[in-house]
């Protein structure tokens, strides 16, 4: 049984990544950080999981077939905002019209929180695509290798 | 002068507050160009391509580091994730499928690459006699579209992080395009080389043919 130090490690850190993750994602309107960042850090995530414990098990909890998905899925949310509120009326990305009677733009919130969760979204599942695309070429680098 | 004049208190504060000289955060921030300039030699001397990659993720941790010192903050997030999480492994996944020493190059074809190096340096320096200083409430980037932004984001948007504001509303379209080329550098990824992922994980065996 190798690598124990390294795999007791990730297991202690791995949920308290992606709970870093999406603090990260929901309070890029208050502090540093966003949906890139967040989006960078969830995948950084799985990418130490499949380090450690092989890629095989990482694709048995994120299948390959879904971050293609993901990817699209992210950019449509974004794009899908901006085609929301000119269909509302305004301007692309002009996300006043959401909560148009608001006194505190509710509106300008709800927008921002929106595109960030699809740039989260976009970012996470590239990132850990590429990663599977490089990863899966091979089964696994020899310890000797180096 | 007149944007002088408009936030002069602001202006006088900063003014009071920055003392030229060897203060502690200037210090600081000599010591990590330092150790920046000593990692960047160590790879250009390195062979083996592990260690590269390893110092190559140092090298954006300390950038990372020089970031907070000159307060981007959000910049230095995106240094720390990207350049020393993601890249870092993607390029020992990439080092996995070549090989793991560089071969010595000879020292004829050595003389262009640096004499390009070398005048690109050059340039580089020259230009930056030119930039403002640091902070610099004159400076281009301080003085028009940057003042706009910080002043009518408590109103127009009330998001407390006006980077967040700049990037998602005022900015909007940009970020939109920003996150097409990841999307794009994704979809490059998964034409060139997915095939060997989308069966999990099997080895490839192109070499053969």
């Amino acid at each position: 049984m190798g690598h124990l130090i390294l795999r007791v490690t990730i297991k202690l850190l791995f949920a308290p990544i992606i709970l870093f993750a999406f603090y990260v994602q929901f309070h890029g309107d208050y502090g540093p950080g966003g949906g890139f960042q967040a989006g960078v850090i969830l995948a950084a995530a799985f990418v130490l999981h499949a380090l450690g414990f092989g890629l095989d098990r990482c694709q048995r909890i994120i299948p390959p077939s879904w971050l293609p998905v993901g990817m699209a899925l992210g950019v449509l949310i974004y794009a899908g905002t901006g085609v929301f509120t000119m269909l509302m009326g305004e301007n692309f990305l002009d996300y006043d019209i959401i909560q148009p009677d608001s006194h505190h733009n509710a509106g300008q919130h709800i927008g921002i929180i929106a595109v960030e969760l699809g740039v989260g979204l976009a970012v996470a599942a590239t990132m850990l695509q590429i990663f599977y695309a490089f990863a899966g070429r091979e089964p696994e680098p020899m310890d000797d290798a180096w | 002068m007149i944007v002088l004049a408009a936030s002069d208190t602001a202006v006088e504060a900063a003014a009071t507050a920055y003392r030229p000289g060897v203060t502690g955060a200037f210090a600081v921030e000599i010591c990590v160009l330092a150790l920046l300039v000593a990692v960047a030699l160590s790879m250009v001397r390195m062979r083996r391509l592990f260690g590269v990659a390893m110092l190559s993720g140092i090298y954006s941790l300390l950038s990372a580091a020089f970031f907070v010192a000159l307060d981007a903050v959000d910049v230095a997030f995106t240094e720390a994730a990207v350049g020393a999480g993601i890249s870092t492994v993607l390029v020992l996944s990439g080092i996995a499928l070549t090989a793991k020493r560089e071969l010595p190059v000879s020292r004829e074809r050595t003389v262009l690459p640096l004499a390009i190096v070398i005048v690109t340096g050059a340039a580089l320096v020259y230009a930056t006699i030119d930039m403002p200083a640091f902070g610099d409430p004159g400076a281009p980037a301080n003085a028009y579209v940057g003042n706009a932004y910080i002043e009518a984001t408590p109103t127009d948007i009330e998001v407390p992080n006006i980077v967040t504001a700049v990037l998602a509303s005022y900015r909007g379209f940009d970020t939109l395009g920003e996150t097409v080329v990841v999307f794009t550098a994704g979809l490059a990824c998964l034409l060139l080389l997915g095939a060997g992922a989308s069966r999990g994980g099997g080895r490839n065996d192109d070499g053969e043919h």
